[in-house]
C-alpha cells in the first residue's frame, strides 16, 4: 500500500518553509497586501522559490530541478495554505511546471528557468477549469501568432510567460505581448486576470492536450494539500481562541455545542490528510489510480477547507467577521479554491465515470 | 528472545516450515490452531510463549495470508470479537503470568468465547458510575448486581467484569476488575431483544457469584485504569480493519447501483457519490492510522475512525433502502433468534439499516467520542463535573 506518512526529509522541508513563512509572511502582511497594486509578494516568492529551492522540487536534476517529487511539493503546498501565502506557487511551480514536464524539448529551457525560480509562468485557462473539463478557450493560431481571450487566469498578472492552450497544442507567449486586465477577485491573495491576445507571437511547446491535462491533474492534486494546510490552520487557531475566550464565566471552548463541532472538524481534517497524501503519492509515482485519487482528494478537501474556514469565522464571533482578523483570508481562499480546478461536484461527476457509478 | 524481532521474510519462512510439519488437511482443526498458537504464529506481536514472536503488529497480515493460502482452518475471529479485541490485550497488559497462560490460548483458538460485563442500567456512557458490588470473602469475592447490553453473553465461557469494591470513595477510585466464569452459580443470562428482532445482547444478573481472587485483573481499586485499557482497544478494534476499496457497506450499494439501472435517480446518484468519497476517505484514514502505529507513532485517529465508521454505515444503509424503493419495504426475518455473530453482508438491507444504528452507541457513543477528541486531542476544557469529589454512594442516581 502507498505510504501515506511524511518522511523525515519531508518534515525537515516543512520546518524550513514554515520558518520562512513565519518570518516573512505574517497574516498582517498578507492583509496589508490585499490593497496593494502588486499582484503577489515578490520577496516572499524569491525566498520560497529560489532561496529554499522549492520551485524545482518535482523537476528531475537533469532537467534543472531539485530531483525530489510531488510528495515534497505537497508539503510545501500545505505550508503555503496555512499562511495563505500570496505567491504564484500553484500556478507556476505546479501547473506550468507539470505542463512542461509533460511537454517535449521545446519547453526545456523554460522548465529549467521555472525550476530555478527565475521566471514565473502560468497555464492560461480559467482557474475554475476541471482536469477533464472543457478548456473554455477561443484562442486561434495564425502564422505562429495567437489571437483570442482567456478569462479568470490565476496569477496571470504575476507571470513572465503564458502557456496558452490553442488548436494544435500548448503555446508559450511572452506575457508582455498580451493585454492583461486585473480582476477584482474573491481571493485577493491569488488574483485572477483576464487575458487578451492580438496576434501575439507564440512558440509551440507541446502538441495536443496532454500537457494541459497533466497540468490540471497535478494542480488539482497539489491544491488538495494546500486546502489541507489551510483547514488545519483554521482548526488550530479556532481551538486556541476558544480556550482563551470566556463567556458566562467559562471558556467558550468548554461548551459542548462547540466542542462537538470541532471534534467533527478534526475528524474531517484527519481524513483530508489521508486523501491528500494519497493523491500526492499517486501523482509522484504515476500510479494508475491517480485520476481517482485526485477526484477523491478534491471532492473531499475542498469541502473540508470551506467548512473549516466557515467554522473559524463563526466560532470567533464578531471579531471573526472583521477585516482586521485573518479569518476572512482563509474563508476567501477556501471558497475560491473549492471552485478552482473543478468544484467538488465536477470531481464527483468525473469519479462516476472512473469507478463505474453511472448517472441515472 | 534476545535476537532481533522477525521480519516479513522470517515470518513467511516460519509459516512454511510450520505447515510442512502440520498438514492442515490431515489434522484436527483445534489441534492445528493450538499448534499454531504454540509456534508463536497466532498474533505475532504478542510475546513468545503467548502465541506471538514479539514481531511488529503490521506483519500479522503476512502470516494470515500464508495460512489462508494453505487452506488452513481459521480461528473464526468474528465469533470472539470481544475476546480478541478487548479481553486479550487487557489480560496481556494487567494479567499475572498464570492468567496469561491459562486464558490466552483457548481465547485465541476460539475454544472459549468472551463477553464484556461493563454496562449497567444506571451506568452506560458514565461507566464509572457502575454499582455491581464485589465484597471480599477470604480468598474469594462475592458479586451482586445487574449488567445489561452484554453482547454474546449466551455464547460466552468467560467475561471481563468491572465492579464496585469501595462505595465510600469517588467513583473512579473504588472499582476492581475481574475475570468472571459465565458458568458459575448465580450467573443468569436473559436475552434482550433488539430493534432487528433477534437478541445479540443480554441482561446478566449476578447473584452471590463467587469469583476467586486469582481471577482479579489488576490491583483492588485499580479497575478504572484496567477498564480504560479495554475501552481504548475496543475503539481501535471497531472500524480499524484493513479493507480494500468498496470492501465495506459502500460496496454493497455500489453493486446494487450497477446491477439495477432502473432504480437510479439523479438525487441518489449525487448522494451515492458523496458517500463513496467519504467511504474512501475513511478507508485511507484507517490505512494511514495503521501505518502510524507500525511506524511507532500512534496518532489519536482511533476515536475518529470509529466515529466516521458509524456515521458512514448509517448513511449508506439508509441510502440503500431508499434506492431499493419498493423492495426496501420488506424485511427478512423478525423472529427472535440468538445469533452467534454480527454479519452485515449476509442479511437484508433492512437489517443493515437497523443494525447500523447500534454502531454509534456500542463501544462509546458518538457523543462521548466527540468529547474525547475535543478534550484529549484538541485540549479543550472538560465538562463541568458535579461528581468528581463525591463518594460514589452519595451520587444522585
Ligand atoms: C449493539 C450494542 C452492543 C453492546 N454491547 C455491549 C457489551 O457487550 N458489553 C457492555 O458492557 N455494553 C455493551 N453495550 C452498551 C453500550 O456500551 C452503551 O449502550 C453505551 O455506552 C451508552 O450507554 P447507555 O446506553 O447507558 O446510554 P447513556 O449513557 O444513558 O446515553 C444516552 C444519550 O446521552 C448521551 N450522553 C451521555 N453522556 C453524555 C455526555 N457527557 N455528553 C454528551 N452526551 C452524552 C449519549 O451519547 C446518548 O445519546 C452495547 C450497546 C449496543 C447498542
Amino acid at each position: 500500500m502507498t505510504n501515506l506518512l511524511y518522511s523525515e526529509i519531508e518534515e525537515d522541508l516543512r520546518g524550513g518553509v514554515r520558518r520562512v513563512l513565519d518570518d516573512r509572511c505574517p497574516w498582517t502582511g498578507v492583509l496589508a497586501g490585499l490593497e496593494k497594486d502588486e499582484p503577489y509578494d515578490a520577496d516572499l516568492w524569491r525566498a520560497v522559490a529560489v532561496q529554499l529551492g522549492c520551485a524545482g522540487l518535482p523537476v528531475p536534476d537533469e532537467r534543472g530541478g531539485a530531483g525530489a517529487s510531488w510528495r515534497e511539493t505537497a508539503v510545501v503546498m500545505e505550508e503555503l495554505g496555512r499562511a495563505v501565502a500570496p505567491v504564484p506557487f500553484l500556478s507556476s511551480a505546479v501547473l506550468a511546471t507539470a505542463a512542461l514536464l509533460a511537454a517535449g524539448d521545446a519547453g526545456a529551457d523554460l522548465l529549467a528557468e521555472l525550476a530555478a525560480g527565475e521566471k514565473i509562468a502560468v497555464v492560461a485557462v480559467p482557474f475554475s477549469t476541471a482536469p477533464k473539463g472543457p478548456l473554455g478557450t477561443s484562442v486561434r493560431v495564425e502564422d505562429g501568432a495567437l489571437t483570442g481571450a482567456v478569462t479568470g487566469v490565476a496569477d496571470g498578472a504575476a507571470a513572465d510567460v503564458l502557456l496558452v492552450p490553442a488548436p494544435g497544442g500548448l503555446y508559450a507567449v511572452d506575457a508582455a505581448d498580451a493585454r492583461r486586465t486585473p480582476v477584482t477577485s474573491l481571493d485577493m491573495t491569488r488574483r485572477l486576470c483576464d487575458i487578451a491576445l492580438a496576434e501575439a507571437p507564440a512558440r509551440r511547446v507541446a502538441e495536443g492536450e496532454a500537457a494541459v491535462r497533466a497540468a490540471l491533474t497535478a494542480g488539482a492534486a497539489m491544491l488538495a494539500s494546500e486546502q489541507l494546510g489551510l483547514a488545519d490552520r483554521c482548526l488550530e487557531s479556532t481551538v486556541e481562541y476558544l480556550k482563551t475566550r470566556y463567556q458566562f464565566g467559562r471558556p467558550v471552548g468548554s461548551y459542548q455545542g462547540l466542542k462537538h463541532r470541532l471534534a467533527d472538524l478534526w475528524t474531517a481534517v484527519a481524513q483530508a490528510r489521508a486523501v491528500a497524501r494519497y493523491a500526492a503519492a499517486c501523482l509522484a509515482s504515476g500510479d494508475p489510480d491517480t485520476d481517482v485519487a485526485v477526484a477523491i482528494a478534491q471532492a473531499h478537501c475542498s469541502a473540508v477547507a470551506v467548512k473549516a474556514a466557515e467554522e473559524c469565522v463563526q466560532m470567533h464571533g464578531g471579531i471573526g467577521f472583521t477585516w482586521e482578523h485573518p479569518a476572512h483570508l482563509y474563508l476567501k481562499r477556501a471558497k475560491s479554491s473549492a471552485i478552482a480546478l473543478g468544484t467538488p461536484d465536477r470531481h464527483r461527476a468525473a469519479l462516476a465515470g472512473l469507478v463505474d457509478l453511472p448517472p441515472a | 528472545m534476545s535476537s532481533a524481532p522477525p521480519d516479513a521474510d522470517d515470518l513467511r519462512e516460519r509459516v512454511r516450515s510450520f505447515l510442512t510439519d502440520h498438514d492442515p488437511s490431515g489434522m484436527e482443526r483445534l489441534a492445528f490452531l493450538r499448534a499454531r498458537f504454540d509456534a508463536g504464529l497466532a498474533w505475532v506481536h504478542y510475546p513468545p510463549g503467548l502465541g506471538g514472536l514479539g514481531a511488529p503488529r503490521a506483519l500479522q497480515p503476512v502470516v494470515d495470508a500464508e495460512f489462508a493460502a494453505a487452506g488452513a482452518p481459521r480461528n473464526d475471529p468474528e465469533r470472539n470479537g470481544i475476546g480478541l479485541g478487548m479481553a486479550a490485550p487487557t489480560i496481556l497488559a494487567y494479567g499475572t503470568e498464570e492468567q496469561k497462560r491459562r486464558f490466552l490460548r483457548p481465547l485465541w483458538t476460539g475454544e472459549e468465547i468472551w463477553c464484556q460485563l461493563f454496562s449497567e442500567p444506571g451506568a452506560g456512557s458514565d461507566l464509572a458510575a457502575l454499582g455491581t458490588r464485589a465484597v471480599r470473602d477470604g480468598d474469594h469475592w462475592i458479586v451482586n448486581g445487574q449488567k445489561v447490553w452484554t453482547s454474546m453473553a449466551h455464547e460466552a465461557r468467560w467475561a471481563i467484569l468491572v465492579t464496585r469494591t469501595d462505595p465510600d470513595v469517588p467513583k473512579h477510585r473504588g472499582m476492581t476488575y475481574f475475570i468472571c466464569d459465565m458458568t458459575a452459580p448465580g450467573v443468569e443470562v436473559r436475552p434482550l431483544r433488539q430493534i432487528t428482532g433477534e437478541a445479540e445482547f443480554n441482561e446478566v444478573f449476578l447473584t452471590d457469584v463467587r469469583i476467586p481472587d486469582e481471577h482479579r485483573l489488576g490491583e483492588v481499586g485499580e479497575g478504572w485504569r484496567v477498564a480504560t485499557t479495554t475501552l481504548m482497544n475496543e475503539r481501535v478494534a471497531i472500524g480499524g480493519n484493513a479493507v480494500p476499496r468498496e470492501g465495506g457497506m459502500i460496496g454493497v450499494v455500489a453493486r446494487l447501483w450497477r446491477d439495477r439501472p432502473e432504480l437510479r435517480t439523479p438525487g441518489l446518484h449525487d448522494a451515492l457519490l458523496r458517500l463513496w468519497v467519504e467511504a474512501e476517505a475513511a478507508r485511507l484514514t484507517g490505512e494511514r492510522l495503521r501505518q502510524q502505529l507500525a511506524a511507532g507513532a500512534p496518532g489519536p485517529e482511533g476515536s475518529a475512525a470509529k466515529l466516521a465508521f458509524a456515521r458512514l454505515n448509517q448513511e449508506i444503509s439508509g441510502l440503500e433502502l431508499e434506492l431499493l424503493g419498493e423492495d426496501g419495504l420488506r424485511y427478512d426475518d423478525w423472529t427472535m433468534r440468538r445469533p452467534t455473530e454480527v454479519d452485515f453482508t449476509r442479511r437484508s438491507p433492512g437489517y443493515r439499516y437497523l443494525r447500523a444504528k447500534g454502531n454509534s452507541i456500542e463501544g462509546g457513543t458518538s457523543e462521548i467520542l466527540r468529547n474525547i477528541i475535543a478534550e484529549r486531542v484538541l485540549g479543550l476544557p472538560g465538562e463541568i463535573r458535579v461528581d468528581k469529589d463525591v463518594a460514589w454512594k452519595d451520587l444522585p442516581k
